[in-house]
C-alpha cells in the first residue's frame, strides 16, 4: 500500500486528463430505469442498486483486472511431461541463462567501451558524436532484446526522424521501450526510476534525449510539458516516444491515455504492441517486482514473443479537443493489439478517485427524489 | 505451480459453504477466494480497509464508507458470508436482512429516523438540505403509516421492502 501522503488526490489537474468515467461504467446497474411516479417510504429505503454496485465492484472490478499479472500456465501435471518440464527447467537454468548473462556482459562491454570514449572526446562534433551514440544504444538494445531471445516481429514503415512527430505506444513493461529502441533510436519520456536503472537513465539514455519525471510531482508536469514542446521543435532530434498510460498494464486493456501527447499540434504515430504470453508473461508488475526480477524471468524463460505495429500517423482532426483524440488514437492501438478498453485513469494505483464522480450519483439521486416528491 | 485454488481442500470449501448457507456453489467459492487473495495484497488473512478502498469503482459508490465499517477485516470465511445476500440464491429476506444492517449502523436490532437520514445524507450528498431530507422522510413515513419517533425493525423492512421484491443480484464470474 502506498503512503497517505501520496493518497491527497492531485485531482483537479488530473480531472482535465479524463474524460466522463460515467460514460464507460459497466451499464446495467449503474443506468437505472428512470424510476416514475410517486415518492414511498419503500423507494427512500430501497438501496439495492447501490447496494449491488459496491458488492459487484468487491467481487470483481475491471480496474484491478488491468494490473492482473497471468501465473505461467503449468505443464508438468502428469508422469511424461514431468520428465520433459524438468529437462527443460535445466536447460532453462542451466545452459540458456548463463548463455544469456555471457551475451549481455559482452553487450555491455562493447557498449561501454566505445560510449565513453566517444562521449569524452567527441566534445566538438555534436553531430557525429549524437549519431554515433544513437547507433550505441541500439545495438545495445538489441543485446537486452536478445538476452531474452525476443522474437520480435515488427509490422509497418519504420519510423524516421522528422521534427512535429510523437510516437504513442501501449505500455506492457519497461522492455516496450527496449524493444522499440532497438529499431530506432527514441527519446522517450519516464517515470525516474530508483536504482541502476535510474543510473541508466541519468546517464546513457539522457544522450538520446530521454526526458524524465516524478510521478507525483505536480511541478515535474510544467516542466515536462515545455521539456516536450522544445524537443518537437528540432529537426535532428530523435523521435519522441509517449506511453501514455503513464503505467505498465497487463496487455489484455489500455487504460485512458494521458493527453499531454496530443496537445503539442504534432503528428501522432500509435505503436501496438502485443505480447504472446505463450512463454512468459511480459506484464511488469511493478509493485510485485523489481525490474531486475522482471529481467531475470525473461531470462529464464524460452523466449519473449511480441508483434509491434507501427501504425498509420494520426492528425488532431477540425474542432476535436485532444482528449478525443487520445481516445480515437486508443481505440486504434486497441484494435489493432485486441486490447479491451477501460475508462480508468492509470494514476488511480497512486491515488484515489475525486470525489466528483460519487458527487454525481448523489446528484442523481437527490434530483429524482426531489422531483418525485413534486409528483403527486 | 501451485495457483492460489489449490490451497482450498475440498474440507475448506464445504465448510466456507456451510458458513454461507450453500448460497454459492464450490466454484464460486473458489472463484471468490481468489479474488480475495488478489485483494489481500500482503496475505494477512483478510482485506484491510486501505485496500477495499484501492478499487476505483468502490470508492465511488456514496455509501462505501458505511459499507466499509461492515466488511472491514472480515476473513475469508465472512467476507463470503457478506457476500452471499448477494447471490442469485439467496432469499428476499436475506436481502432486506443485509440492507437493514446497513441502516442499523449501532446494531440495536432498530432504525430511528436518524438512521435513515443518515443514509439518505450519504446518498445524496450536498444535493439536498438536512431540511428537505428531514422534510422528505417524514412526508413518505406519515404516508405509510409511521411517525417520525417510532423506530422500524426488520420487520417493518421486510413489509415495507417485501412487496415489490429487491433486486440485489451480483454474479461471481466464473471463468
Amino acid at each position: 500500500m502506498n503512503s497517505k501522503g501520496t493518497l491527497k488526490s492531485s485531482s483537479s489537474e488530473l480531472d482535465f486528463d479524463r474524460p466522463n468515467i460515467e460514460d464507460y461504467l459497466p451499464s446495467g446497474v449503474a443506468i437505472q430505469q428512470e424510476p416514475r411516479g410517486k415518492l414511498r417510504l419503500h423507494d427512500l429505503l430501497d438501496i439495492s442498486p447501490t447496494l449491488s454496485e459496491a458488492a459487484g465492484a468487491i467481487v470483481d472490478d475491471s480496474f484491478t483486472r488491468c494490473f492482473k499479472s497471468n501465473p505461467p500456465e503449468p505443464w508438468n501435471w502428469n508422469i511424461y511431461l514431468f520428465p520433459l518440464w524438468c529437462f527443460g527447467v535445466f536447460i532453462r537454468y542451466l545452459i540458456i541463462f548463463p548463455t544469456r548473462v555471457l551475451v549481455l556482459t559482452i553487450g555491455w562491454i562493447i557498449f561501454l567501451s566505445s560510449f565513453i570514449p566517444v562521449h569524452l572526446l567527441l566534445k566538438g562534433h555534436d553531430k557525429l558524436r549524437r549519431s554515433i551514440e544513437r547507433s550505441l544504444v541500439e545495438m545495445m538494445c538489441s543485446f537486452f532484446v536478445a538476452s531474452w531471445t525476443g522474437v520480435v516481429k515488427y509490422h509497418g514503415p519504420r519510423p524516421s526522424r522528422r521534427p512535429k512527430q510523437v510516437f504513442v505506444a501501449n505500455h506492457t513493461s519497461m522492455i516496450d521501450f527496449i524493444i522499440l529502441e532497438q529499431m530506432t533510436a527514441f527519446a522517450v519520456i519516464m517515470q525516474k526510476h530508483p536504482g541502476w536503472v535510474g543510473l541508466l537513465q541519468s546517464t546513457i539514455l539522457e544522450s538520446v534525449g530521454c526526458i524524465w519525471f516524478n510521478r507525483s510531482e505536480a511541478k515535474d508536469r510544467e516542466i515536462v510539458a515545455r521539456k516536450l514542446r522544445e524537443h518537437v521543435q528540432g529537426a535532428d532530434n530523435n523521435p519522441l516516444l509517449i506511453f501514455p498510460e503513464g503505467t505498465c498494464v497487463n496487455n489484455h486493456y489500455t487504460v485512458m491515455f494521458k493527453k499531454g501527447a496530443f496537445e503539442l499540434g504534432c503528428t501522432v504515430c500509435p505503436v501496438a504492441i502485443k505480447y504472446n504470453k505463450i512463454f512468459v508473461d511480459a506484464f511488469w508488475n511493478s509493485r510485485k517486482q523489481s525490474f531486475t526480477t522482471h529481467l531475470l524471468q525473461l531470462m529464464t524463460s524460452w523466449a519473449v514473443v511480441c508483434d509491434v505495429w507501427y501504425l498509420e500517423p494520426q492528425n488532431l482532426k477540425p474542432g476535436e479537443t485532444a482528449i478525443e483524440f487520445a481516445e480515437r488514437v486508443r481505440d486504434i492501438i486497441s484494435h489493432r493489439a485486441g486490447l479491451k478498453k477501460v475508462p480508468w485513469d492509470g494514476y488511480l494505483k497512486y491515488s484515489r478517485p475525486s470525489p466528483k464522480h460519487r458527487e454525481r450519483k448523489q446528484q442523481n439521486f437527490a434530483e429524482s427524489v426531489l422531483r418525485r416528491l413534486e409528483e403527486k | 505451480m501451485g495457483s492460489a485454488s489449490s490451497m482450498l481442500t475440498q474440507y475448506d470449501i464445504e465448510e466456507v459453504q456451510e458458513h454461507c448457507n450453500h448460497l454459492f456453489s464450490q466454484q464460486e467459492i473458489v472463484c471468490l477466494y481468489e479474488r480475495f487473495c488478489q485483494l489481500d495484497r500482503n496475505a494477512k488473512g483478510f482485506i484491510s480497509s486501505d485496500e477495499f478502498l484501492s478499487i476505483p469503482e468502490f470508492v465511488m459508490n456514496p455509501i462505501s464508507q458505511r459499507l466499509l465499517k461492515m466488511v472491514d477485516g472480515l476473513n475469508f470465511k465472512d467476507f463470503v458470508a457478506f457476500l452471499s445476500a448477494f447471490s442469485t440464491k439467496a432469499s428476499a429476506h436475506q436481502k432486506i436482512e443485509l440492507i437493514f444492517r446497513v441502516y442499523d449502523s449501532d446494531h440495536n436490532g432498530k432504525v430511528s429516523f436518524k438512521d435513515i437520514l443518515e443514509v439518505l445524507k450519504d446518498l445524496s450528498g450536498s444535493f439536498m438540505s438536512d431540511e428537505q431530507r428531514e422534510e422528505v422522510l417524514s412526508q413518505v413515513l406519515k404516508e405509510a403509516g409511521y411517525s417520525k419517533d417510532c423506530y422500524l425493525t426488520l420487520d417493518d423492512f421486510i413489509k415495507v421492502l417485501g412487496q415489490s421484491g429487491v433486486k440485489m443480484d451480483v454474479e461471481v464470474p466464473v471463468d
